[in-house]
Order: C-alpha cells, then sequence, then structure tokens
C-alpha cells in the first residue's frame, strides 16, 4: 500500500488563533496565480518593512520570528496553537505554506474552511491533544533542532526520543494527501445522479432554474 | 425524525452518501467575485472542463475597487488585472456580472439579497468566508476555498460532511440603540472565536423574530467569527415580505409554490440539537472590541482587560500580545480610546439600515478634529441610491464624512482605503486581527451608531447615553 513519510524540523509557533490575514495579507490576493506565495507567507512578521506583489528591493528581515531564526528556518512542520487558520476563506494562505515548504501542521484544532483547503492542496492538518501540543513544545524548547517523523499511513508521528503519538484522520483526507487525487474528477463519476437530482429539481422547483428579468 | 432547518436544507440537496462519511450536496447559487475565482477559472480550462450551469452563477467585482472616481477606472494595474480577468472569464462563460458603475453592483453579501438572487431554501456559496450572511434569508449558505469554487463551477455540487446543529436562542428584546452588531459581538464573547466550528448556528427566540432582515444578516454575517461557516434564521413573515419585487424574485407563475415550499423552512418544534445557548437580549449592552481577534470584546462600560488576571499562561501571553499591538494599557477605561479614523462600511454593515441609524446619531454634530477620516461606504448601488434618496448623504458629508461608492473597501484595505501604521480605527466592519485594516493599523468593531457616535466625539462613548441626554 502506498504510504507517506513526512520528516523534518518543528517550526514552533506558539500562539492561538492564527489567522488567514497572518499567513498572508491581502495586497498579495490581487495575484491571478496560484504560484508564488511562498516569500510572503506571515508577511508583517517576517519581514520589518511593508511589501506587496510589485516590491523588487530585498526585505528587511525580523530577526525575532520564529520562521527566521535557526533551526526553525529550515522547519516544514508548523506546531501552534489552537484554531489555526480563523478567518477569511482565502486559499491563498493554503498555497503560500506550501509554496514556503509547510508539509505539515500540528494544532489542538483548526478552522474548518482552512481545514478543506489544506487537504484540497495536500496540507497534512494533525490534530492533538493540549497535553500532547504541550509536552511536543517544551520538549523543543529544551532541544531546538528537533525533527518530526509522521507517517500518514499508519497515523502516527514520532518524536526525536522515540515517543509516538497517534493521531485521526479520515480516509479520504489521507488518500488526498497520499495519492493527491483529482477531487472534481471524483465526483463527476456521479454526474448522472447530479443530473437526476437537477430534472427533478427543476420540476419541484422551477423558480430556482429560472433566470427573470435578464 | 424531528428535524432541525439544518437537516431540512441539508437532505432536500444531497445528491449521494459517501462510504467516507461525506456527501455530495447539490448547490443552487454560486456568488463569484474577482479576489477568489481566477485560480478556479484557470483550472476548468488546464483540466478542459465546462462550467456545469452558469444561470446558477453571479458574478461581481467588490474586494479591489475604488470607492472614488470611479469615472476614470481603477488606476492600481494589478488590481485591475484581477477585476479584468473576472470580466473575462465571465464574458467567456456566459455569467452574469454587475460592471462597477452598474447600480446592482456592490459586496457580494449585499447584493445577493438584496436583489433575491439569495432565496429561502437554497443552498448558496461564495469564495468568502462571510458567505454566511445570506443564512439570515433561511438558506444554507457558506464560505468556500478557490480548489471548491472550482468544483462547484465543473460539479455544481460541492462533498462536505455535515456540520452538527447548534441553536443559540436569545429571549426578550436588544435595548434601545443597542443593534444586532452588538448582540453577535457579545455571543463571540461568550463562546470564542472557535466556538462555533464544526456547526451550522441556529438563532432563534423573539429577539430574533423581532429583529428585521438585514439586523438578521448582520448576525449570520459574524457567526464565521465564532469558527461556524453558516448562520441560519427560520423564515418567517418577514423573509416572506423581503423576498417580493427584487430584481430576481421568484417569476409570478411560481411565487405561490415557492411560498409554499418557503413556510416549511422552520426547525421543528421538538427537534434536537447538539448545542444550546440561551440568554437574554436585555443583558447586551453596545460592544466595542479591545483586541486583535473578535473574541477580545468587553461592554462600552468595560475596561481594557488585564492579562495578570488571566490564570493560563498562554492566554496570558496572547492578551499581551494583542494589548500591545493595539497600544492599549490593561485597566483602561474603554470610552478613553482616542480613534483616527472611522469606518461605516462592509458587508457586516452598510446596508440602509445601518446607514440610518449612523446618520441619526450624527445629524447636527460635527465629525470631531481629532479624527483625520471618518468615510461612510455604502454595501450597494441601491444602497447608495436609497440613502441619497433619503438625504443621508448629504447628513453625512454636512457632519464631516466622506461619502463613498460601493465595495468592501477599509474592511480589508485591498483598495486605497486603508489605516497607516498605529491609525486606530472604529469600524462597523468583521476582523480585528493584526494588519487587517492596514499594516500595524489598530481596529476596534463596533455598531454603526457607535461608529458614528465615536465619530463626533473622537473617542468611544456610550450611545444609549448621548441618546438619552440628547
Amino acid at each position: 500500500m502506498k504510504n507517506k513519510i513526512i520528516e523534518g524540523q518543528v517550526i514552533p509557533f506558539d500562539q492561538s488563533n492564527i489567522d488567514t490575514d497572518a499567513i498572508i495579507p491581502k495586497q498579495y490576493l490581487k495575484s491571478i496565480k496560484k504560484s508564488g506565495f511562498g516569500p510572503f507567507l506571515f508577511d508583517s512578521l517576517r519581514y520589518t518593512d511593508p511589501g506587496d506583489l510589485s516590491t523588487t528591493k530585498k526585505r528587511n528581515i525580523n530577526s525575532n520570528f520564529v520562521l527566521n531564526i535557526e533551526p526553525y528556518s529550515s522547519g516544514n512542520i508548523i506546531l501552534a496553537n489552537d484554531n489555526f487558520g480563523c478567518g477569511s476563506s482565502r486559499e491563498h494562505a493554503v498555497w503560500a505554506l506550501k509554496d514556503y515548504g509547510i508539509e505539515a501542521i500540528i494544532s489542538t484544532s483548526f478552522a474548518d474552511i482552512f481545514y478543506r483547503n489544506s487537504f484540497k492542496n495536500g496540507l497534512l492538518l494533525i490534530s492533538v491533544n493540549k497535553d500532547e501540543l504541550e509536552n511536543i513544545f517544551s520538549e523543543i524548547s529544551e532541544s531546538p533542532k528537533y525533527n518530526l517523523t509522521i507517517n500518514i499511513q499508519n497515523q502516527t508521528i514520532t518524536t526525536p526520543s522515540g515517543q509516538a503519538y497517534s493521531f485521526t484522520i479520515s480516509d479520504s483526507d489521507k488518500e488526498r494527501i497520499i495519492l493527491e487525487y483529482d477531487d472534481i474528477e471524483l465526483s463527476l463519476r456521479h454526474k448522472d445522479k447530479v443530473k437526476n437530482y437537477e430534472d427533478n429539481m427543476k420540476l419541484l422547483k422551477p423558480w430556482i432554474f429560472e433566470k427573470n428579468n435578464d | 425524525m424531528k428535524k432541525t432547518l439544518y437537516d431540512k436544507i441539508w437532505d432536500e440537496h444531497l445528491v449521494h452518501e459517501n462510504e467516507d462519511g461525506s456527501s455530495l450536496i447539490y448547490i443552487d447559487r454560486h456568488l463569484v467575485h474577482e479576489v477568489t475565482s481566477p485560480q478556479a477559472f484557470d483550472g476548468l480550462d488546464i483540466q478542459k472542463r465546462d462550467i456545469w450551469n452558469n444561470n446558477s452563477i453571479y458574478a461581481v467585482s467588490d474586494h479591489n475597487v475604488p470607492t472614488q472616481n470611479r469615472a476614470s477606472g481603477i488606476d492600481d494595474e494589478i488590481s485591475k488585472l484581477q477585476v479584468d480577468t473576472l470580466i473575462d472569464n465571465c464574458k467567456k462563460h456566459k455569467i452574469s456580472y454587475f460592471d462597477l458603475n452598474n447600480i446592482n453592483q456592490g459586496i457580494v453579501h449585499v447584493i445577493g439579497p438584496e436583489l433575491a438572487i439569495t432565496q429561502p431554501g437554497m443552498t448558496l456559496v461564495c469564495g468568502d468566508s462571510h458567505t454566511s450572511t445570506h443564512g439570515a434569508l433561511a438558506s444554507l449558505a457558506f464560505g468556500i476555498g478557490t480548489s471548491d469554487v472550482e468544483h462547484v463551477l465543473a460539479t455544481q455540487c460541492i462533498n462536505i460532511n455535515k456540520e452538527k446543529n447548534f441553536r443559540i436562542n436569545i429571549t426578550n428584546n436588544l435595548s434601545s440603540h443597542v443593534s444586532s452588531k452588538d448582540l453577535i459581538l457579545h455571543i463571540i464573547k461568550i463562546i470564542g472565536t472557535s466556538g462555533g466550528t464544526g456547526y451550522t448556528i441556529e438563532f432563534t427566540g423573539d429577539c430574533i423574530e423581532n429583529m428585521s432582515i438585514e439586523s438578521r444578516m448582520t448576525i449570520c454575517n459574524m457567526s464565521i467569527e465564532a469558527g461556524a461557516k453558516s448562520g441560519l434564521v427560520a423564515f418567517d413573515s418577514k423573509t416572506h415580505d423581503y423576498m417580493l419585487n427584487k430584481k430576481y424574485s421568484p417569476n409570478k407563475k411560481y411565487l405561490n409554490d415557492a411560498i409554499k415550499y418557503w413556510e416549511n423552512l422552520v426547525s421543528d418544534s421538538d427537534a434536537v440539537f447538539d448545542k444550546t445557548l440561551s440568554f437574554d437580549a436585555t443583558d447586551v449592552l453596545p460592544q466595542v472590541t479591545w483586541g486583535t481577534s473578535p473574541e477580545m470584546t468587553t461592554d462600552i462600560n468595560g475596561k481594557v482587560p488585564n492579562p495578570d488576571d488571566e490564570n493560563d499562561s498562554s492566554k496570558k501571553q496572547y492578551m499581551q500580545r494583542a494589548l500591545d499591538y493595539m497600544g492599549l494599557k490593561a485597566n483602561q477605561d474603554i470610552n478613553s480610546i482616542m480613534l483616527d479614523k472611522i469606518f461605516i462600511g462592509s458587508c457586516t454593515n452598510s446596508r440602509i439600515e445601518d446607514l440610518r441609524q449612523a446618520a441619526k446619531i450624527v445629524e447636527g454634530y460635527k465629525v470631531s478634529d481629532k479624527i483625520k477620516q471618518a468615510i461612510v461606504v455604502p454595501g450597494s448601488g441601491h444602497v447608495k441610491a436609497a440613502a441619497e434618496k433619503e438625504g443621508l448623504d448629504k447628513i453625512f458629508v454636512k457632519s464631516g464624512f466622506e461619502w463613498r461608492e460601493p465595495g468592501c473597501s477599509m474592511c480589508l484595505g485591498m483598495n486605497n482605503d486603508s489605516l497607516l501604521p498605529y491609525e486606530r480605527c472604529a469600524s462597523t466592519s468583521n476582523r480585528n486581527f493584526e494588519g487587517r485594516q492596514g499594516d500595524k493599523g489598530r481596529t476596534h468593531l463596533v455598531s454603526p451608531s457607535m461608529a458614528a457616535l465615536a465619530a463626533i466625539k473622537g473617542h468611544f462613548s456610550n450611545v444609549i447615553d448621548f441618546v438619552n441626554e440628547k
């Protein structure tokens, strides 16, 4: 059976309610592309000077921000507090995380729309309980060079000391990460059913389907 | 089985149940704006897929549009490209698009209900989290990301898991000059920004029943700020009256059938909710947010909280960070907070009733000379026209407010309307996140009448006292 292992340095971001405005500020949403958002991830925290899509000069780094601190700057797994990804539905937040190189985020909870957007783009989100989260945070504060191994098929996280935590994830989300399948293709397998439903509703609720006044 | 309103709309739109527990749900209406759609249309092109039903889609530019000098077009080239891309995509796929100079243009969540694009019992999506607004018309409406925008364009369906049912029951009526904005901020203060995560919230009780449709929209709009993708209010005689004689109201030949269908859009009397919260509306006072999350809210008579009073170290740190960002001190009186800018607008509070409430406060007064800028941005061309017909624009301008063209404007500052670093704003919008209205800008969320009063005072003040002393 196919599997995917994510391994790498953890970035400890001990804050709750990290919102999608913080992940990618609005000035970057003007882009009509899906790529190239990585340099703007956490933009207003990461740099001390403002930027936008037309900025060409080199930005001033905020050396106090976790992404700019060694060894976290080479990390690919974010560890954060409750309700990560709240706020706007902007998928640009997920595109920015992926483009930067983030492969997984561990938290106690995630906002609903962000959760969907993440798995649609192959970004793994793992919910752990408060104690587990605090354990990992405290271990990192003791040894900042801290690599986790995430086995998606087995649904386990293994810490450097060998301790394993298990996590829950739906089968379909698991497949989204491992197989990177096309959701639209899967839904279109039911297109006859959709068509039948629609034909039926056109008879029952014609006012919804007939456009007036245009 | 007795059903909630959410259960009923869900069941009615269920096309297929997958083995993993997710369901294919049919989508009746799809609203599209310029920011979250270009990559979705692109995706269709790459895969050579067609749009399932272009008649179900309505598009408008709102996030990125200028609110003044509109005749000269959009001068920011990157913004212009995004708006032009939406126009091109709509032409190509024969989708209804409301141009910048069309009276139907406005914030997507204002025009949907206003034109009766949104109707009771429908499922409605938009690539925007504040789609929850439309639930005020007893429709199941929620925000989606761009991948799902593409999915709905191609399949007319969305593949989702059913949420749980959360009932928030509010008895009695709000006091005079306390608005539904204060009510929803009060609710978020109680349940927190993730209190509704995984739930669809239905708002019930005589407070909601006695409330106008527009006030209900403000509440449903900010359900997402409590973590719930959708808010709902049951169909009643007010919804019925609201739905008539609008641009896209049901064709007369079907109207009686539609009304008959709509009348069933209420939760059964003994339907079971997974969670319930009840409280008395008379307990709600005007609210002001003091921090960088909508749950960081207090009464106008209150003080900025002290992080030292918080036992949880992580929460304490979070509060301190918010105070540092906001430039506030613990225990400071809320009414001592001085403002730089005033923003009346956004999908939360830019409808005609909101503007009437604000105009009533400012009429006969001048904006304080401590305020650098005060702007009113109506939610749509129709709201603007209605306000001008009533003379509200003149009241605002005479007081020192700027009267603008419709759009999202300073709620997120994607256009030229934004805060400069460290500027402090009383805003009728929905998010006080760091940098939301501009890099290092400081946002306090309030109701329209509280924002209006802050404009003439230069600081926050209790609108109830102001009106009583008048």
